[in-house]
């Protein structure tokens, strides 16, 4: 028998039909909406006059475009009420079931399958949002679909895919104090650049993925689509045993949960399994990271300089590397260890887990934020909310000075009022550092939680290693 | 875009020799609020086009009057970033039918051809033979031919371009995944009632209680 990956194994377990010249199509197990991809899609199967082939297996919420402040109140902007309530109205009418803003599960959509034990070991997973390959980190096939693709979906709980290649990238070793999971994906990326995983799904291996939590696992997957990857994915081991057994609330219990742990267990790639491509990383080079461009690629050290011209290999990304240090305001072999920052941002789907808050507030707890810096803590989810609140993380943020608000994608993408004005620089624990992301001519500096908080108290881009 | 169809196009092209060109350029996120397919083309390319007022950037290459056409012709790694499809919506509501590049991201590829928005892969050198035709003459014409999978300039010079068979005929021939997909209906209900993808598909989901 040939030897498969995992993701061969999932794969094929979820092909309906495979002709000759045509894509596979391919089962899908999950399916999670939005109002921002949604609507267009229910507008097609409208046209069509066809329902939605199995109501069970998708799920909506409000995450997008929405107030962080004043939830319980109508949202004010007008646009972004008519595209939830277009939701609410569509859920109801196709009999999708809904978590809006009034419901205690609704959250960012990437954060609430895991918390809910909607995301597991094996499924495929799909939903209009690029970084649904953060459900990988439970060993599932997840990645994002445009908007025609969800209503294909709607209409077959299917999509016709072709299979991507597949790439190992194996890091082991121990991380070093002050270095978290989120350092250790934009360290991969910007060495191997936001193309360099483009037309592949990946899986993670090696000690030093082992040795994360599933939400640190998360963040790893979250951003696999950064380097251009369709995916990302990590073997089930007994660490995702243990999260998925926490009382989540639609995750199998009791009998049916030793039943699914069997089944989970063989989810893993065969020794001696061939992949397209293989990387390997050591845990021992990767330091705290900062991106000081334009694109998650582009990444230094925390306490490195910005390249200059002569170090680019290529000579085609000059005029980009360019344009992108003229966007951000920034010299060539500049530090950026000690810059003046105007915004933190602590929040989205990479990073506003609870372990992200709690790594926050352990550092922040009896310090105050710096004077002139804005600080924003957005909580992934209503039970993240709810659970900071318990533990008295709340109070933490509040004392330090920070602006702590409900649960949305806010200055991820700056859908919503959360935005960062222009030519302002903002410390963001986000995925995407592109021109405008958040909000037109924003400044974004990519980093992790802990780097976010350092600079909070500090005001300055600062290296969390020196208060350790 | 009711143009469901393509096979053959010969027009003048806008060049844009930047590389990874991220859908966050192609339509900002403040722009996605429409609930419909249509009129994201006004802001295609917004923070490039406009500035803060509102007021063309005569710089940009969709204001320079000197380069319009069918064809948008982008640097390397075309796409990328997030899934919305709404960037390849715009780029078909401007008029665009074909983007020329040396790499599309793909996501952005899928959505595209599920538009009829036809991406060419072309070679780097090709790419770059293209830029500098069109910056000696803004009016050249490129000519996409879907049937042979072809490219080619008025010199003569031409490259080959990729697309799956199965895409290929739907673009030839004008008809959609969904059409496809539904033609397999009981093939997809034998394989749900057997449950084929594991236990765990069938579970239940939702009704929070």
């Amino acid at each position: 028998m040939s030897k498969k990956t995992l993701f061969d194994k999932i794969w094929e377990k979820h092909v309906v039909h495979r002709q000759e010249g045509h894509p596979d199509i391919l089962y899908i197990d999950r399916h999670f909406i939005h109002e921002v991809t949604s609507p267009q899609a229910f507008n097609g199967l409208k046209k069509r006059g066809i329902p939605v082939f199995n109501t069970k297996k998708t799920l909506a919420t409000a995450d997008h475009n929405v107030p962080t402040k004043d939830q319980h109140l109508p949202i004010k902007d007008v646009l972004s009420r008519f595209q939830v309530d277009t939701l609410t109205k569509n859920c109801k009418e196709y009999g999708v079931e809904l978590y809006d803003l009034n419901h205690p599960f609704q959250g960012i959509v990437h954060i609430i399958g895991p918390e809910l034990g909607l995301t597991l070991p094996g499924m495929t997973i799909v939903c209009g949002d690029s970084h649904t390959s953060t459900h990988g980190a439970f060993g599932a096939i997840a990645f994002g679909i445009g908007t025609s693709e969800v209503e294909q979906v709607l209409a077959t709980q299917c999509m016709l895919q072709y299979k991507p290649k597949r790439m190992k990238i194996e890091i082991s070793g121990t991380l070093g104090k002050g270095v978290l999971s989120k350092d250790i994906i934009l360290y991969i990326i910007a060495q191997i650049s936001s193309s360099g995983g483009n037309g592949y799904f990946v899986e993670y291996t090696g000690s030093t993925i082992r040795a994360l939590s599933m939400e640190a696992r998360m963040t790893i997957c979250n951003m696999s689509i950064e380097m251009g990857a369709r995916g990302g994915l990590i073997a089930p081991d007994e660490i995702t045993f243990e999260y998925i057994a926490q009382d989540r609330q639609f995750a199998p219990k009791g009998e049916a949960l030793e039943q699914a742990k069997a089944y989970w267990k063989t989810l893993q790639s065969d020794e001696g399994a061939e992949y397209d491509a293989v990387l390997y990383f050591d845990a021992d080079d990767i330091s705290p990271m900062i991106t000081y461009g334009t694109n998650p690629g582009m990444g230094i050290k925390i306490d490195g300089q910005i390249p200059t011209l002569s170090d680019l290999k290529n000579e085609k990304e000059h005029s980009s590397f360019i344009n992108s240090l003229k966007y951000m305001d920034l010299e060539p072999g500049h530090a950026l260890l000690g810059k003046k920052l105007d915004y933190v941002f602590i929040g989205s789907c990479t990073n506003a887990r609870i372990e992200d808050l709690r790594l926050v507030a352990d550092f922040v707890k009896g310090k105050k934020k710096a004077e002139g810096v804005e600080v924003l803590v957005i909580p992934g989810s209503k039970q993240v909310e709810k659970q900071a609140i318990k533990e008295g993380l709340d109070r933490i943020f509040i004392d330090a000075g920070f602006d702590l608000r409900n649960p949305g994608c806010s200055a991820c993408l700056g859908m919503n009022e959360d935005k960062v004005p222009a030519g302002m620089y903002c410390i963001s624990t986000s995925n995407r550092n592109f021109e405008g992301r958040q909000g037109p001519g924003a400044r974004t500096f990519l980093a992790s939680p802990l780097s976010a908080a350092a600079a909070a108290i500090t005001g300055r881009v600062s290296d969390v290693r020196d208060f350790m | 875009m009711s143009d469901k169809k393509f096979t053959t196009l010969v027009s003048t092209c806008v060049p844009l020799p930047i590389e990874n060109i991220d859908t966050d350029q192609i339509i900002p996120a403040r722009f996605l609020k429409a609930t419909t397919r249509e009129g994201f083309g006004e802001n295609l390319f917004r923070d490039w086009r406009y500035d803060s007022q509102g007021k063309e950037k005569p710089d940009f290459v969709l204001n320079d009057g000197q380069h319009q056409g069918e064809i948008l012709v982008a640097g390397k790694n075309f796409g990328c970033g997030s899934s919305r499809e709404h960037a390849a919506w715009a780029i078909r509501d401007h008029g665009f039918r074909v983007v020329i590049s040396s790499f599309f991201a793909d996501i952005f590829k899928n959505n595209a051809l599920n538009n009829f928005l036809l991406p060419v892969q072309v070679s780097e050198y090709f790419l770059e033979k293209i830029w500098v035709q069109v910056k000696a003459d803004a009016q050249v014409k490129i000519t996409v031919n879907l049937e042979s999978q072809t490219v080619s300039l008025p010199d003569g010079s031409s490259d080959g371009f990729d697309i799956n068979t199965y895409k290929k005929a739907c673009l030839l021939h004008g008809y959609d995944d969904i059409d496809y997909l539904l033609s397999m209906k009981e093939k997809i209900r034998d394989f749900e009632d057997q449950d084929k993808s594991g236990y765990l598909s069938t579970g239940k989901m939702a009704t929070a209680n």
